[in-house]
């Protein structure tokens, strides 16, 4: 990695961890003599973005990518760690011009479109939030034909605004959730599982719009989804996560092409063959542990067909070379 | 024919009358299952699917009702049987695994004893062989320690878990058929593949028929034999899934083909149906397809089409019957 690249990263990302508190009341922990717990979330989570790019994380339930996409928007504090988007540091830049321009510059789109919508505000009114909160236009007149534009932009009618949400259907709520978020004139997208609430036909035209988006802006995206296939369709560089940990990093097509870490090939294995080659499917093994007491060591050890004593009580680090790595001591050693 | 298919729907429509008007929500579907056959019914939301399934088992929700067609099990009619008589085919004969396992299994009783109580509603057994049975079905649906877990409260299970257990429940008076609706839509990747194996796995063995009903192409071009594309509550496209998923005749169906994002090939931009699924009170005359359909033509927006034989499938489209179809899957592939 030149210096070339490192100056096109937009957003760096760096050991970032979270941990929540899940402990009972304290009245409950006195009298069931329980300790206090703690759900490591995500932990150590390294990556970076760089410009135009889409990034990917992938994972089941419960791995910490939507997590990650908090954190990185500043949603949720990081335990520790620090995000960096154009070399501001997010923690050192919580208040202040500096911050309110980063917040103008990033944008997130979420999964459920009948839930991230005000249903008592008109569309127009919810798009035209973020020019009036960062004050982009001041003119009436102007802010409404830049909502038309933005409505336009997402292949929905100008004159759709004077409608209330619960007008339109799961695709339509989810274009003017991009419009929205496409108003502050963001450069960098996060997107938390955007299509998983669509059906197939619909999630087609809401993934082609945010690839048409993306050449006509150069928008950079953080994109979180549970499906490897829409994943590889939309993402340059995958990241995949488990119980909180990112255990494999690799260029899209590798990462399809040649998986190494034994739980990216599981994955890989458990998907539904739609191509009906009749590959032979290995059975996956047992379900992800429970995130409040993981297992020592590798966490992905007890279902892992490669792990030995080493990976029961030492935890894999992450092994990279430039962009791409993986976190496994079968592939170091060279047993994987 | 000269076997008498298991399943058998005839020209079935299902209505829901509201204060406004009569949504029809099944508008005459047809189609034969097979013993031993593993049927998939796919479609987006709201084509009519999940009614389907209810219409089969008796469990429409009220206003719904079936307004016209037969359903008949093994020859018999099913569709106007008493809700008594009802009673002993459900469970007994059809088994039903739904969407969503924590809310099929009843949180105040053990699975031993909900499972138990299913096996002593149909079969003459006595509470211990009741529960030996159980145990064992247990044991094939591969929870492990069965014996010990009986006892165990359906919150105690894992997601992957409890829809094992709810197999078993649906197997335990060994049905005819089992349907099941989206049985891994709630679960992870990695369950999913557990769960749809054991499905396949366990129906088999007790040669019981599937009628699977999911949104996901990829479960139907693993797990099925043949497979009924729907869309606003008629089925567009019904055939062996080789040729459904491979060689689709529906512009419907090679449109949803070319939508989902594959593992294999280069592709930039998937194939996009425009708009979306008509809601209920507004479905267009002639083929409800028509307004999103690249090759309308006037006969389309006129005329209803019926399905009509094509090879080994069966395709609901005027461009297939008047055999325009090859320009459709030219311009598709353009």
């Amino acid at each position: 990695m030149g210096v070339d690249e490192l100056d096109r990263a937009t957003v760096r990302v760096s050991g970032l961890s979270r941990t929540f508190d899940v402990s009972r009341p304290w009245l409950n922990r006195v009298i069931e003599r329980t300790p206090k717990a703690f759900l490591k979330a995500a932990q150590d989570i390294t990556f970076s973005i760089s410009r135009g790019e889409t990034f990917a994380l992938v994972g089941e339930s419960g791995s910490g990518k939507s997590t990650v996409a908090k954190m990185v928007v500043g949603l949720l504090e990081a335990s520790a760690g620090e995000i960096t988007v154009d070399g501001v540091d997010m923690r050192g830049a919580q208040h202040g011009k500096e911050m309110r321009d980063l917040r103008r510059r990033m944008q997130m789109i979420f999964q459920d479109p009948y839930a991230s919508l005000n249903p008592r505000w008109r569309v127009d009114r919810i798009i035209a939030e973020p020019i009036r909160a960062f004050r982009l236009e001041n003119d009436e007149k102007a802010i409404s034909k830049r909502v038309g534009e933005l409505l336009e932009l997402v292949r929905l009618d100008p004159r759709d605004g004077a409608k209330y949400p619960h007008e339109f259907s799961g695709g339509q709520r989810q274009r003017i959730c991009i419009a929205r978020a496409l108003a502050s004139k963001p450069e960098f997208l996060v997107c938390d599982e955007p299509t998983s609430a669509l059906d197939v036909s619909v999630q087609a035209q809401i993934l082609n719009l945010m690839k048409d988006l993306q050449d006509e802006f150069g928008l950079t995206y953080l994109f979180i989804s549970h499906d490897l296939a829409v994943v590889r369709h939309m993402a340059k560089r995958i990241g995949v996560m488990y119980l909180g940990r990112l255990v494999e990093v690799a260029d899209g097509k590798e990462l399809f092409r040649n998986p190494r870490h034994p739980y990216t090939r599981m994955l890989l294995e458990a998907i539904p063959d739609l191509e009906m080659s009749g590959r032979p499917r290995k059975a996956v093994e047992g379900e992800i542990p429970n995130p409040i007491n993981p297992p020592p060591g590798c966490a992905f050890h007890p279902r892992c067909p490669l792990a030995n004593v080493r990976c029961n009580r030492e935890l894999p680090l992450f092994k990279g070379e430039g962009e791409t790595g993986v976190a496994c001591h079968a592939v170091e050693e060279g047993r994987a | 024919m000269a076997e008498t298919p298991l399943l058998s729907v005839r020209n079935l429509k299902v209505e829901f009358p509201t204060r406004r008007a009569t949504l029809t929500a099944i508008d005459g579907i047809s189609f034969d299952l097979k013993k031993g056959e593993v049927l998939g019914v796919v479609g987006e939301s709201g084509a009519g699917k999940s009614i389907t399934g209810s219409a089969i088992i008796g469990l429409l929700e009220p206003p719904g009702r079936i307004s016209g067609g037969e359903i008949l099990l093994g020859g018999e009619r099913i569709d106007n049987l008493s809700q008594t008589a009802m009673r002993k085919v459900r469970g007994k004969r059809i088994g039903m695994i739904f969407q969503d396992p924590l809310t099929s299994l009843n949180p105040l009783f053990t699975i031993g004893e909900q499972i138990t109580e299913t096996i002593m509603t149909h079969l003459p057994v006595s509470e211990a062989e009741a529960r030996k049975r159980a145990v064992s079905l247990l044991e094939e649906v591969g929870i492990p320690a069965a014996a010990e877990r009986l006892d165990a409260y359906p919150h105690q299970f894992s997601g992957g878990m409890r829809q094992r257990v709810v197999i078993a429940l649906a197997l335990c008076a060994e049905p005819e058929l089992v349907i099941a609706d989206e049985p891994t839509t709630a679960l992870d990747v990695s369950v999913q593949a557990q769960i749809i194996g054991l499905l396949k796995r366990i129906c088999k063995d007790h040669g019981a028929s599937v009628m699977l009903i999911t949104h996901d192409m990829g479960v139907i071009a693993e797990t099925c034999d043949r497979v009924a594309v729907m869309y606003s509550g008629r089925i567009a496209e019904i055939g062996p899934v080789r040729d459904v998923v491979k060689n689709p005749h529906h512009p419907y169906t090679v449109g949803l083909m070319g939508a989902i994002p594959t593992l294999v090939g280069e592709l930039d931009r998937l194939t996009q149906i425009p708009g979306s699924m008509p809601r209920l009170d507004a479905i267009p005359k002639g083929c409800p397809f028509n307004p999103r359909c690249a090759h309308v033509f006037d006969r389309c927006r006129a005329e209803r089409p019926d399905p009509i034989d094509v090879g080994t499938s069966r395709v609901a489209c005027w461009l297939v019957e008047e055999g325009r179809n090859d320009r459709a899957s030219k311009v598709e592939q353009a």
